[in-house]
């Protein structure tokens, strides 16, 4: 039965909306969380006076940033001042688009699939999307006319393209294994404990430890720290723009960490799960929650690295990237490729 | 319809590159502008590509892309090797060999 | 198609910007749109894979090297047009046009026979999979010879950037 443009629409604007509503969410609750478990790291509170357990704090941010002077300093290029912060924010909620939330449920008498976008090229999509990211960063550090903020851009910049390159490759061993470019079938290939993370452990670091340096964070954090660059390539920016730029690193956070659980971890499969057991709603729901309580776990993983790990210097993390997990990424595809060559994958 | 009108696009960048080309003096531009004419050709290769159903046409744009990059590579190397000896990246100061 | 119409002249509009304006950092942006609406035709062209390798590769490392450049070189004083090139500015925007009727001429005339198309869609049309068994397959030698010619060009690159240590 062919469904209505309608019951198409619809569908696809309840997707969106809980696929943004969710990333949004979690941009903000990411800052509660982040105070609280840098509290607990460090032997401290984090705040807790505002709302219960300090639950209210990401509001009271929001007022504060809204509330703001917006300066826009005069000896700054205006057109790409005001675009960079877009342009780092809009391709990381574009990534989280094509990532699968659950299994294809069946409502209304068709199937419907938990993603926006079932795109026949989903990986590369991603790649795609966090390749005009760099721009972004590029753009803010030029146009800010000042010393610091260009070092702090082109730094980022390299970090970016560098850490993208082994991000890149060390997808290819998790693409080989599935034969399928679709991100709904590299999950639906790991069902069971047949878990990507089990069987390409190699690949799985170096993606995590690029993951981190492609969104700014943990040990490479180095373009936008404090004692460094006065604050990288954000100095010359205030008030909602300077809270985009800090918006857009969560939200880079959430799509690396649902990547990470979609490429490696099995996405929404819950191992064990009996679908004989119980009603298709009820197996959604669970499967949805698994997603969910998978990638909380990963932006834990985030914040627990960050507060834990020391920063790493700028030629430390390019030689990083170039020489140890470019041919570690190299050496995943070589033993992925043996191992289907012997039947073993 | 589609494949009468993208070639005509594809001409009409080609073109404006082909101008930039002889117009500017920065040698970034340049290199630019030529990236432009390449990816017009992209453009007629990927027309072509779908009105005869044919995936050779893929490959071709895949080959071109790859030599792009490699020259653009090195076109902006030599850029930065002028750029230190010269302080300019303007065609008209690398005028060394001229009789 | 409204959307295609849109998107070309979004393409000409940027490409006019890339050679017309004077600051090279506003130029590169503007290619990088250009690049992009490219990108979109690929995708209407039934190419979803080159759709996604131009934004990744073009758009997303070649421009970025672009702007890598324009950055060091600290790129920001405006050129002007020296007016003993008139001449030579002149003969370029003539040339422009009869390059643009010259090229569409020779399009135009490939000898359009009014037979259908020659069948339909093959079922992996523009993905991957299609690609890749043509580069492997049929054209091996030159895939094989583009790395190397990446090779060679990595190399240079680097030769060519480094600084003489005195």
């Amino acid at each position: 039965m062919e469904p209505s443009i309608l019951s198409l629409v619809i569908e696809a604007l309840l997707k969106v909306a809980f696929v943004i509503g969710l990333v949004m969410g979690g941009v903000t609750y990411m800052t509660w969380v982040e105070r609280r478990v840098a509290g607990i790291i460090q032997d401290r509170l984090g705040p807790n006076r505002v709302g219960f357990a300090g639950l209210l704090q990401p509001i009271a941010d929001g007022l504060k940033f809204l509330f703001k002077e917006d300066i826009i300093p005069p000896h700054v290029y205006k057109p790409f001042y005001i675009l960079a912060p877009t342009l780092i924010f809009v391709p990381s909620l574009l990534g989280s688009t094509v990532i699968p939330f659950g299994d294809s449920i069946h409502l209304f008498g068709r199937d419907i699939q938990l993603q926006v976008a079932n795109l026949n090229v989903g990986i590369l999509f991603i790649f795609a999307m966090s390749a005009m990211g760099v721009y972004g960063i590029a753009l803010a550090g030029w146009s800010s006319n000042n010393k610091f903020s260009l070092m702090g851009g082109l730094r980022s910049s390299a970090q970016l393209i560098s850490y993208e390159l082994a991000m890149g490759l060390s997808v290819v061993g998790v693409l080989m294994v599935t034969g399928s470019l679709r991100l709904n079938e590299v999950v639906e290939s790991q069902s069971g404990f047949h878990w990507n993370a089990f069987t390409q452990p190699i690949g799985l670091l170096c993606f995590v430890v690029a993951a981190f340096a492609e969104t700014n964070r943990a040990p490479f954090d180095l373009p936008e720290c404090e004692s460094e660059l006065v604050a990288g390539y954000h100095t010359e920016y205030s008030s909602m723009k300077f809270a985009m730029f800090m918006m857009a690193e969560y939200a880079n956070m959430i799509t690396a960490a649902a990547l990470m659980v979609t490429l490696y971890f099995g996405g929404w499969q819950v191992p064990g799960l009996s679908k004989a057991a119980l009603s298709p709603l009820a197996v959604s729901l669970i499967q949805v929650g698994a997603f969910l309580f998978k990638t909380a776990f990963f932006l834990f993983l985030f914040v627990w690295v960050r507060w834990t790990l020391p920063r790493f210097r700028f030629d430390q993390l390019m030689d990083l990237g170039w020489k140890a997990l470019f041919p570690l990424a190299l050496l995943q595809i070589f033993i992925t490729a043996f191992c289907i060559l012997r039947g073993w994958l | 319809m589609i494949t009468s009108f993208l070639p005509l696009v594809a001409a009409v960048l080609f073109a404006i590159g082909a101008i930039g080309v002889l117009i500017r003096r920065n040698a970034i531009v340049i290199l630019m502008c030529i990236e432009l004419m390449l990816n017009a050709v992209n453009l007629t290769f990927a027309s072509y590509a779908y009105e005869l159903r044919s995936m050779a046409g893929h490959v071709f744009i895949f080959f071109v892309m790859t030599v792009a990059a490699a020259e653009a590579a090195v076109g902006l190397g030599i850029v930065i090797a002028v750029f230190r000896k010269r302080q300019s990246a303007d065609v008209d100061d690398v005028n060394l060999m001229r009789w | 198609m409204l959307v295609i119409n849109l998107i070309a002249f979004v393409a000409i509009f940027s490409a006019l910007m890339v050679v017309f304006h004077r600051s090279p950092m506003v130029s590169v942006v503007f290619l990088i749109v250009n690049l992009v609406c490219i990108a979109l035709f690929f995708l209407f062209l039934h190419a979803q894979f080159l759709f996604a390798i131009q934004i990744i590769v073009y758009a997303g490392a070649i421009m970025v090297l672009f702007v890598f450049v324009v950055m060091l070189l600290n790129l920001r004083k405006e050129e002007e047009l020296l007016p003993g090139w008139r001449v030579q500015r002149a003969l370029a925007y003539l040339g422009g046009p009869l390059l643009v009727g010259a090229l569409w001429t020779a399009l135009w005339r490939r000898g359009r026979s009014s037979e259908a198309f020659p069948g339909s869609f093959g079922s992996g049309f523009g993905t991957a999979e299609d690609i890749g068994q043509l580069l492997f397959n049929d054209y091996l030698f030159q895939f094989e010879a583009a790395s190397v010619l990446l090779v060679v060009a990595m190399i240079g690159a680097v030769v060519l950037a480094r600084r003489k240590e005195s």
